[in-house]
């Protein structure tokens, strides 16, 4: 198998990522979207160092992944935050920021 | 001490008295302490003033100091210039200057204490501005001095400036002499892009080895001129002089009878050198100054506001100044300058402690003041006698020299101009003091002499006009040795015809000046009308400054303010526009940022 397929992947779970956190109203949809993405990063990295022979490109991964645990706890904990005051995690109704 | 030393104290005192006015303010307040501090100041630079004028070394002292420093010898100095000229000029202004601030303790003594301190401190500003103009050693320092006693002026004439016509004869003033000063700074500048230097010493050096490029010198030392007709209120722009009247009398007699409108004469008698280079413009400061003298002196009839009349006179005597200065007669000219300077000075004097004992300015008012004010009268008759040129006081040897130098520069025609003036002076001088000492008319409430600090400037003033006119008689005349032998007797019985006609006139009533008023109607109906100049310039002043005035105003208020108000406009319009993409939400922000990465990649690989 050659390098495309892995590329192929990771585009379409960045894509499928990104349209989850761009349609998804629920703040945890988000997250979650947001995890997808990532994690197309972290497909590429790996790809590239398998066929590079890199060995960055792994540690990078680990890198993120540590990262991204780190983020989801920081994340869940603001939206668990935002819901006692709000008592919604719809990110249609946060709005507070606007003009 | 030597001469530099002294012109410098002599300038230094007002300065540090104006500095100490201006900066101490309890003691300005203090009125009278103000005043006693002013005075002894110049009573100081009258002193280093005379001492200088007894022992002045025969070749003129010059000191310099660089100012602007350039490339090749410096672009402006700073410095004083003290040669016979420069130390009867300064004395002159110092007494006169003493004496006025010793008068006004008197003349002003019910002004509040903080009136009477400003009062102090703009004369001892005016006495630093004017000795200072006196005492400049190049152009531009005479400049900046020149532009110092405008101010002055302009601050003493407005001293009561809670009254509507003070405040307009000041900016009157200010304005009038700007115009002619716009000329002289001109002239000064094209003078140093000919010659490369301001200074006298090194521009009269030019001017006698033949070096100065005459092309165009004509026109600079018009402009240059043009500043004088300004400050010695030549016709045309001897306007604002007698609104100048609206100061107190004191400021009228230093500032626009003995020192400061003699300014003009001062810088043409100054850099003479130069004026001797240019025929033209000297024939031409001739005749404007014997047609001044003319005017001035038929306005002077149908005045009856006492100090107008004396400044219509102080015009009329300028063009005698000028008229003799234009003739070759420099000396003549500033002879009658300084004496001029003295006896004006008196009969402001005067007039102002008539002013003072009557509380009006209007001649028929007054009369019979001859045995209530029995020493004024004496003063005044003085200063009246020394004006119409009547032997032997001062003023008799200078309007004698004047008119010998005229009729010896072969101007025939401002002579005759002349001749008439000096019969017109006598006659509308004599007219004030028979109307006012021996007049009908009751004076109201109880006139009586000056009180001693008046009176004492008043003697002093008087004593010296007769005594250097004796002095002059005794010694032969003096400067009117040359001339022809019949000036003088002409001088003299115009003036004697004068004063005889006055007195038919208005003592003993043979002739009434209703009848004179008819048998010269033309020039009576345009002296009263002041020759429609002031009409002319108060028209030209509405209709062209004021109108442009009212342009510049338009494009302010509608084209600048409208461009500002347009882009405030457009910058609310816009914001409010740009608010509404900030919705507040993450998601649309994110829609941005992926539609922006997206442009970017297709116009990545568009190139």
């Amino acid at each position: 198998m050659g390098l495309q397929p892995y590329l192929i992947l990771a585009a379409c779970l960045f894509t499928i990522g990104l349209f989850g956190v761009l349609t998804r109203r629920n703040a945890i949809g988000i997250l979650l979207g947001i995890e997808l993405m990532l994690n197309a990063v972290n497909v590429n990295l790996v790809a590239f160092a398998r066929f590079t022979g890199e060995t960055a490109g792994l540690i990078f991964t680990l890198f993120t992944i540590s990262i991204t645990v780190a983020e989801v706890a920081l994340g869940l904990a603001i939206v668990i935050l935002i819901f006692r005051v709000r008592r919604t995690v719809e990110a249609d109704q946060l709005h507070l920021l606007k003009g | 001490m030597n001469a530099g030393t002294l012109a410098l104290a002599a300038l230094g005192l007002p300065f540090c008295s104006f500095v100490l006015l201006a900066v101490a303010l309890p003691l300005r307040r203090a009125g009278r302490a103000a005043g006693a501090l002013s005075i002894a100041a110049i009573g100081g630079s009258l002193l280093a003033s005379l001492v200088l004028w007894r022992t002045l070394p025969g070749e003129s002292v010059e000191l310099t100091w660089t100012w602007l420093p350039a490339e090749g010898g410096p672009m402006a100095t700073v410095g004083i210039l003290v040669d016979h000229l420069t130390a009867s000029m300064l004395v002159l202004v110092a007494l006169v200057s003493f004496l006025v601030q010793l008068y006004s303790l008197g003349y002003l003594e019910h002004e509040t204490p903080p009136a009477l301190g400003r009062y102090y401190a703009y004369h001892s500003l005016f006495a630093f501005s004017m000795l200072g103009l006196v005492l400049a050693s190049n152009f531009l320092q005479m400049f900046i001095f020149w532009e110092l006693v405008g101010l002055c002026s302009y601050l003493l004439i407005g001293f009561w400036y809670t009254k509507p016509e003070a405040a307009r004869a000041a900016v009157k003033a200010f304005w009038v002499t700007k115009a002619g000063d716009l000329g002289f700074i001109i002239g000064i500048v094209l003078l140093w892009g000919q010659a490369g230097t301001f200074q006298f010493s090194r521009l009269f050096q030019m001017a006698g080895d033949r070096t100065l490029p005459t092309a165009g010198l004509a026109l600079i030392m018009f402009l240059i001129y043009l500043g004088a007709v300004g400050k010695s209120a030549q016709f045309p722009l001897h306007v604002w002089l007698p609104d100048a009247m609206e100061g107190p009398t004191p400021v009228s007699a230093l500032i626009h009878a003995a020192t400061m409108v003699a300014a003009g004469v001062y810088l043409v008698s100054r850099v003479y050198p130069l004026f001797l280079l240019t025929p033209d413009v000297l024939a031409l400061i001739g005749w404007v100054g014997a047609f001044t003298a003319l005017l001035a002196a038929t306005l002077g009839l149908v005045q009856a506001d006492i100090k107008r009349v004396l400044a219509y006179s102080t015009v009329s005597q300028l063009g005698f100044m000028m008229a003799a200065l234009g003739a070759g007669a420099s000396d003549a000219g500033f002879f009658h300058l300084l004496t001029h300077g003295l006896f004006k000075a008196l009969l402001f004097l005067g007039a102002g402690a008539v002013i003072h004992a009557v509380g009006t300015n209007d001649i028929w008012q007054m009369g019979r003041l001859a045995r209530a004010m029995p020493q004024t009268m004496i003063v005044f008759l003085v200063g009246t006698l020394a004006l119409a040129g009547i032997w032997p006081f001062a003023g008799f040897f200078s309007k004698d020299a004047v008119l010998a130098g005229v009729w010896e520069g072969g101007l025939a025609i401002p002579f005759l101009m002349l001749a008439l003036s000096v019969f017109l002076t006598a006659f509308y001088m004599f007219r004030v003091v028979f109307v006012v000492f021996f007049g009908p008319r009751h004076a109201e409430g109880h006139a009586h002499d000056a009180p001693p600090v008046m009176a004492a400037p008043l003697w002093i003033l008087a004593v010296l006009t007769v005594g250097w006119g004796i002095g002059l008689a005794t010694r032969g005349g003096g400067e009117k040795a040359h001339g022809p032998e019949w000036v003088p007797w002409l001088a003299t019985a115009l003036a004697v015809a004068g004063i005889g006609f006055a007195w038919l006139t208005y003592q003993k009533r043979v002739v009434t000046p209703e009848t004179l008023a008819r048998a010269f109607a033309p020039v009576y109906t345009a002296a009263v009308g002041k020759f429609w100049l002031d009409d002319l310039y108060g028209g030209l002043y509405r209709s062209t400054l004021l109108g442009f005035s009212r342009l510049v105003g338009w494009v302010d208020r509608y084209l600048v303010d409208g461009l500002v108000n347009l882009a405030s406009a457009w910058t609310l319009r816009w914001g409010d526009g740009l608010r509404r993409i900030q919705t507040g939400r993450a998601q649309d922000y994110l829609y941005g940022i992926a539609f922006g990465l997206l442009l970017v990649i297709v116009w990545g690989y568009w190139r």
